[in-house]
């Protein structure tokens, strides 16, 4: 039976395969006892020994497929199931006459509860590993089924409640044509990873799961959010021309790659592309981006179990700065607090780390760390056009603390006889409303603002966008949104300074014209959103714009204004 | 059986990859080797044992090791844990 379910469109494109669902199986374990403890011993042994060849198999197929970094988990796994004290646990149980099953999960809860209670984030991490280790051996024990996403080696679409960061470390592209999940939202990671991967991907349709068998066929409709389970011939074929649609759309958006994205009453604006790691700059050459509006550093530091050196970091900022070959490279700096943590820190756990001890607070505080990073990016400056940019920046001492440390840096490294660039320019992150309502004050310090829409949204609306039930007053188009973008605007071109925007919204359709309207300088969004952006800029001219933006200053909600831009017909691309 | 009273070099201690190395390094011995932190004693082929310790930079550690390459085993685990 067909069926039809809506979710959020997190990655365009459409897929169309055989679904394949991950899911935690159902394990029902029952202590048992069991007279022939022998054999339940040899049961066991050839339990761990099937798991450890397939975790073999695993690990060398994402080395040679995705690298040490990826396969390092693996290596990880491998131990944990060698492990003798465990192994000598499961077996003390077994001699005593329980079944392996109950032996093996009541050692590995033990295990994995002691880990979670400990105060340190890596050690929890590690109660994952175990569960799934011993997932993996019970399932062997239960005689069940245990696919893991790296074996896919057919055309597939994945289903899942959420895909974690190492689901997709072990997704081939030759075969996943696109995901769906049962949650998570716009910058959920699955959704970020989608977009990066170029795979069809909707998120959030609550019930995916539960609505789709494994060898089910599926359409993955990326574009409009949906997801079709088991379509009538009628619909595939009307999908198949939409595909086909979406492939030649892509195609007219492929001959913008050369082009400048002006208006039609002349005014350029800069597309620029927002990137985690030297490896995005191919999808950002490909895209035809007119720089890197966001560079975000934060993924040097993450995954590893100590800081990267300053040699790693420059040549990492090095290499994206020659690829772009002097067009403007914003680096931010670290970036790290809040829902992203480096383990090895050890910082203190705090009840809203949101507003917490992050970003440049934490670098102003440990500024051994901070230099390092300084000195990486002065020593790459000398290789392209180089912006530093400071996150989360919430106060003016702010700006001249990092600017001092900057300036201290700065002169070590030239009085050493380093080569540093006299053109780097120094902006800010705008996501604090302190920052966004007195923009004046910075603009008379920094060169440059990138607002910083995801974390200025949800601090001015005080509503956590992952959280389900405020997830409505997670709001865009809030006159109040408006109002702090065009304060930011006006501030810094008050004082001749540009100002640009990073965040999810800059490459949103109906934002795009009410930004243009704003007088926002420059875009910056996912490198495939970059075309889409140009051939909708190329369409709309500057004057009709500001006409719409007067308008949406008088609308009291963010649906009226959305609503406002979608009625006055500014959002060219259906797509 | 010989014992030694070590303080751990290594900038993230016995945590994360430095103890699945670590792990490996023993691993390589046939002695039994144990591990004792705050009078708490763990199996050092074990990598949840080491890692339930939670050995940070700069702590003590006594290595205790029984077996016919211990002296190999004790040199080579000692120079591991003072590597900076």
């Amino acid at each position: 039976m067909s069926q039809s379910l809506t979710g959020i469109a997190a990655s365009k494109g459409i897929a169309m395969a055989p679904a394949f669902i991950l899911e935690q199986p159902d394990m029902d374990i029952q202590k048992k006892s069991v007279s022939d403890v022998e054999q339940e011993a040899a049961r066991y042994k050839k339990a761990v020994a099937t798991a450890k060849e397939e975790l073999t198999l695993i690990k060398d197929k994402t080395l040679k497929e995705m690298g040490e970094d990826k396969a390092e988990i693996f290596s990880a796994h491998l131990l944990v199931l060698e492990d003798p004290e465990l192994i000598d646990a499961v077996e003390a149980k077994i001699k005593e006459g329980v079944n392996a099953e109950f032996a093996m999960k009541e050692v590995s809860d033990m295990y994995v509860s002691m880990f979670e209670s400990m105060d340190n984030e890596y050690m929890k991490e590690r109660a994952a590993d175990i569960k799934d280790v011993s997932k993996r051996v019970l399932l062997h024990l239960l005689g069940m089924e245990n696919t893991s996403l790296a074996e896919i080696d057919k055309e597939t679409v994945i289903i899942a409640e959420d895909l974690t960061p190492s689901d997709t470390a072990q997704l081939n592209l030759a075969y996943i044509k696109g995901f769906a999940t049962d949650i998570g939202g716009r910058t959920s990671h699955s959704a970020i990873m989608a977009r990066s991967m170029e795979v069809a991907a909707v998120v959030g349709t609550k019930e995916a799961t539960s609505s789709v068998q494994t060898g089910d066929f599926v359409i993955i409709d990326g574009l409009e959010g949906t997801v079709l389970v088991n379509p009538d011939e009628k619909t595939i074929s009307e999908y198949k021309e939409k595909k086909e649609a979406f492939a030649r759309q892509k195609e007219e958006w492929a001959k913008l790659i050369n082009e400048t994205s002006v208006t039609k009453d002349d005014h350029h604006v800069e597309l620029a592309a927002n990137i985690g790691t030297p490896q995005d700059m191919e999808g950002v050459l490909a895209n035809g981006a007119e720089g890197i509006g966001l560079y975000r550093t934060e993924f040097l530091y993450m995954g590893r179990d100590e800081l990267p050196t300053e040699e790693e970091q420059f040549e990492a900022y090095k290499s994206v700065l020659e690829k772009m070959d002097n067009k403007r490279v914003v680096i931010r700096t670290l970036d790290i607090g809040g829902d992203k943590e480096l383990p090895y820190l050890d910082l203190p756990k705090e009840m809203n780390p949101f507003l917490g001890f992050r970003a440049i607070r934490l670098c102003l505080e440990k500024t051994d760390m901070f230099k390092t990073q300084l000195r990486a990016l002065l020593r790459a400056s000398a290789y392209g056009k180089l912006s530093i940019m400071f996150p989360m920046v919430a106060a003016i001492e702010e700006v001249r603390q990092a600017k001092a440390i900057l300036q201290e840096v700065k002169e070590e490294l030239t009085a050493g006889g380093t080569e540093v660039s006299d053109a780097i320019e120094i902006g800010i992150m705008v996501e604090i409303p302190s920052t966004a309502a007195a923009a004046e004050i910075f603009a008379k310090e920094v060169d440059f603002f990138s607002i910083g829409t995801n974390d200025l949204i949800q601090y001015t609306m005080a509503a956590d966008r992952m959280s389900e039930k405020v997830a409505h007053l997670y709001q865009p188009y809030h006159p109040a949104i408006l109002r702090l973008v065009k304060n930011v605007i006006d501030a810094a071109h008050k004082e001749g300074k540009w100002a640009g925007m990073c965040g999810e919204m800059a490459g949103e359709p109906t934002a795009v014209p009410l930004l243009l309207g704003l007088g926002l300088d420059e875009f910056s969004m996912s490198a495939t959103s970059v075309l889409p952006a140009r051939s909708q800029i190329r369409q709309l001219s500057k004057k009709e714009a500001e006409s719409l933006v007067e308008e949406a200053m008088t609308l009291s909600t963010s649906a009226e204004i959305a609503e406002l831009v979608q009625k006055r017909g500014f959002i060219t691309e259906e797509m | 059986m010989v014992e030694e009273n070590v303080e751990v070099q290594l900038k993230t201690g016995l945590q994360a990859r430095p103890a699945a190395l670590f792990v490996q390094e023993a691993n390589r011995f046939h002695s039994d080797i144990s591990i004792e932190k705050d009078g708490k004693v763990v199996n050092a082929k074990s990598i949840m044992g080491i890692m339930s310790l939670a050995v940070r930079n700069g702590a003590s550690i006594k290595i205790m090791i029984n077996g016919n390459d211990e002296a190999d085993a004790m040199k080579a685990l000692v120079d591991y844990v003072k590597k900076e």
